[in-house]
């Protein structure tokens, strides 16, 4: 690297640059990792997939062929047919697009709640903090699939019913991260000078404190993600979720389990589709928690 | 110590359980639609068949004509008294229904802890002292996969396997273990094992992780140097020690099964409190899914309250936020 003969101002250029070789620091750590990067790998080709459905589907997703219903796997139905006769894999590709946009409206819902509470309740404290960690608290006193299930049971089934039913679960996991953050920032040096500045409180609690909260916002977003996923395939499986004939991976489930026995291997390959996905969340979360947290890098 | 503890934890109990209670009396009311035509199981097109006279003597009885916070201390206090209103099909009290469904319920749970115990401890236990060989890579690719799975899924391909293809085991039905506990062995085999893997598999992961971090501990190196044999320093001190810390693991998972359960019921037609809730939804039997929704919640709140205890107790330098 070039020496630098005179000090110059601190630009918005170094922040970006500071950031970017973090990044590489975080990635390098992740690929380290066989876990992680295992993780990185499944979810990106399924966020590909999801994607590129169109390009990637051998056959029309939603036409029904009921001469060809129930059938295995075979050279031009590769993971088979179900008891419609709509081809599988066509299915389990587009019910990709269907988990990612449930899992994203989940997850962002829960977020865009759940850290402004987390940070004022731990930026202001007291009543205001009491009140809004006792609301927490009582989400929390719920087993999560339980308060989705009343939820969509009370709103009906559909996509907007799903995000507030997933998202409600999980706003409580932001705010006590983005709470314990800032209550840990908030007496440091760093923020005192700030107010000194004359800054108002508004804008150091976002513009100063609530930067440090990324880390674990990030661990945690890459989990609930795979928490949103097989949360969306529990309700469609129960029938709570999307309606038919929506391809999704857990109605695929529902709509075979009555034929079980006349083929089985159209129960299989949703079910591993799912459990891979969610495999992919969670060695990501892991991996990334890893390079936030190296403490607990060797558990 | 502990009486205090347990009773401040008890206090901080009541405005949870207020919470629970307003979350669980507004199901009702947010579902789209008029709240008396859904209480009544009426369908919005059969309204005109009703005179407006007998529509306002049905709120009138309901109590919907009275402000929202009257309609909710009138609820609580039936609650509070054991009547949870009756059910909208069989219009048998609610109360009762469920009292029958709750045993088939903790059976299930129960035998569910026992199977993931049987499978975590050991699992985790060769994990840490063989680390890095292959069963250490074996238990902690089970923990992964297991976390991972969904549990439908899993329920689905034992009930392929094991009673479709072999016929071992039934894939649904169920007979209290007081009446007949060889059938009940029979039919809990399938659900006990899916659950009992879905508390296994975070639980293996959590009780390796502990039993490393001891097996590291100077008390530990002591109990080797003195010649300990070293199955004592492996089960009396390192596997008891992670135990203790296991607690809070197994008694939230334990308390996740009986949220969880609600879909494994159903799917092995297992006629719990779970199963009950799925019905009353699919039957649009509002009363019975608040009624359901209440046990279930209020039992896991309590569940989280006697672990915190019991973890004080074993541990009791834990202080309460």
């Amino acid at each position: 690297m070039k020496q630098e003969t005179l000090p110059r101002p601190w630009t918005a250029a170094d922040t970006a640059n500071t950031y970017f070789s973090r990044f590489l620091g975080a990635c390098q750590v992740i690929a380290r990792n066989r876990l992680a990067l295992l993780g990185v790998v499944i979810v990106g080709t399924w966020l590909l997939t999801a994607l590129l459905a169109p390009y990637i589907a051998t056959h029309d997703a939603y036409e029904i062929n009921i001469a060809n219903r129930l059938k295995g796997p075979s050279a031009d139905h590769w993971l088979g047919t179900d008891s419609l006769g709509r081809d599988t894999f066509s299915r389990l590709v587009f019910g990709a697009r269907t988990a990612f946009q449930v899992a994203i409206g989940a997850v962002f819902l829960g977020a865009v709640f759940g850290i402004p509470i987390g940070a004022i309740a731990g930026f202001t404290g007291r009543w205001v903090d009491a009140i809004l960690m006792r609301f927490m608290d009582a989400i929390i006193a719920f087993p999560g699939r339980l308060l989705a299930i009343a939820l969509v049971a009370s709103l009906g089934g559909g996509l907007f019913s799903l995000y507030i039913a997933l998202g409600v679960n999980s706003i409580p996991s932001y705010a006590r991260i983005v709470r314990g953050v800032v209550l840990s920032q908030k007496e440091k040096e760093y923020v005192e000078a700030a107010r000194m500045t004359g800054e108002s409180g508004l804008t150091i609690l976002f513009f100063q404190v609530l930067p440090n909260c990324l880390s674990p916002l990030l661990v945690r977003l890459s989990l609930d993600f795979g928490h949103a996923i097989l949360a969306e395939s529990s309700l469609s499986f129960l029938g709570l979720g999307l309606p038919p004939p929506t391809a999704s991976w857990g109605l695929m489930l529902k709509e075979v389990t009555p034929f079980l026995q006349l083929q089985p291997m159209a129960a299989f390959f949703p079910g591993l589709t799912i459990s891979l996905i969610i495999l992919g969340f969670n060695l990501l979360g892991d991996g990334l928690r890893d390079v936030f947290d190296p403490r607990q890098y060797q558990r | 110590m502990l009486a205090r503890y347990i009773a401040q934890r008890t206090w901080q109990l009541i405005p949870v359980l207020i919470l629970v209670s307003i979350a669980v009396f507004l199901i009702v009311r947010i579902i789209p639609g008029d709240p008396v035509l859904v209480m009544l199981g009426i369908d919005p097109e059969e309204r005109v068949r009703i005179s407006e006279e007998q529509y306002q003597a049905l709120q009138h009885q309901l109590g919907f004509d009275r402000p929202i916070y009257v309609q909710y201390f009138n609820w609580l206090t039936n609650i509070v008294q054991g009547d949870l209103g009756l059910s909208l099909r069989s219009r048998r009290p609610i109360f009762e229904v469920i009292l029958e469904r709750y045993p088939a319920t903790i059976y299930l749970a129960v035998t569910a802890l026992l199977t993931g115990l049987a499978i975590a401890i050991p699992a985790g236990v060769i994990a840490a002292i063989r680390q890095n060989t292959s069963a250490d890579y074996a238990a902690m690719g089970f923990a992964l996969w297991g976390i991972a799975m969904p549990n439908f899924w899993l329920a689905l391909m034992l009930i392929v396997l094991f009673s479709l293809k072999l016929g071992w085991l039934p894939s649904i039905g169920y007979a209290s273990p007081l009446d007949d506990p060889f059938r009940f062995l029979q039919h809990t085999c399938l659900p006990a094992i899916v659950m009992g893997t879905d508390l296994a598999a975070p639980l293996t992961r959590y009780i390796r992780a502990e039993m490393l971090e001891q097996l590291k501990q100077d008390y530990v190196r002591t109990a080797w140097a003195k010649g300990m044999p070293s199955r004592m320093v492996i089960v009396k001190h390192a596997l008891k020690n992670s135990l203790i810390a296991a607690v809070t693991v197994v008694g939230l998972q334990t308390a996740r099964l009986l949220g969880g359960s609600t879909i494994i019921e159903t799917v092995f037609s297992w006629p719990g409190v779970g199963k009950l809730l799925i019905e009353g939804i699919y039957s649009r039997d509002y009363p019975i899914v608040q009624g359901s929704v209440l046990i279930i919640a209020v039992t896991y709140v309590f569940i989280n309250l006697f672990v915190d205890i019991v973890y004080k107790w074993l541990d009791p330098r834990i202080k309460l936020e």
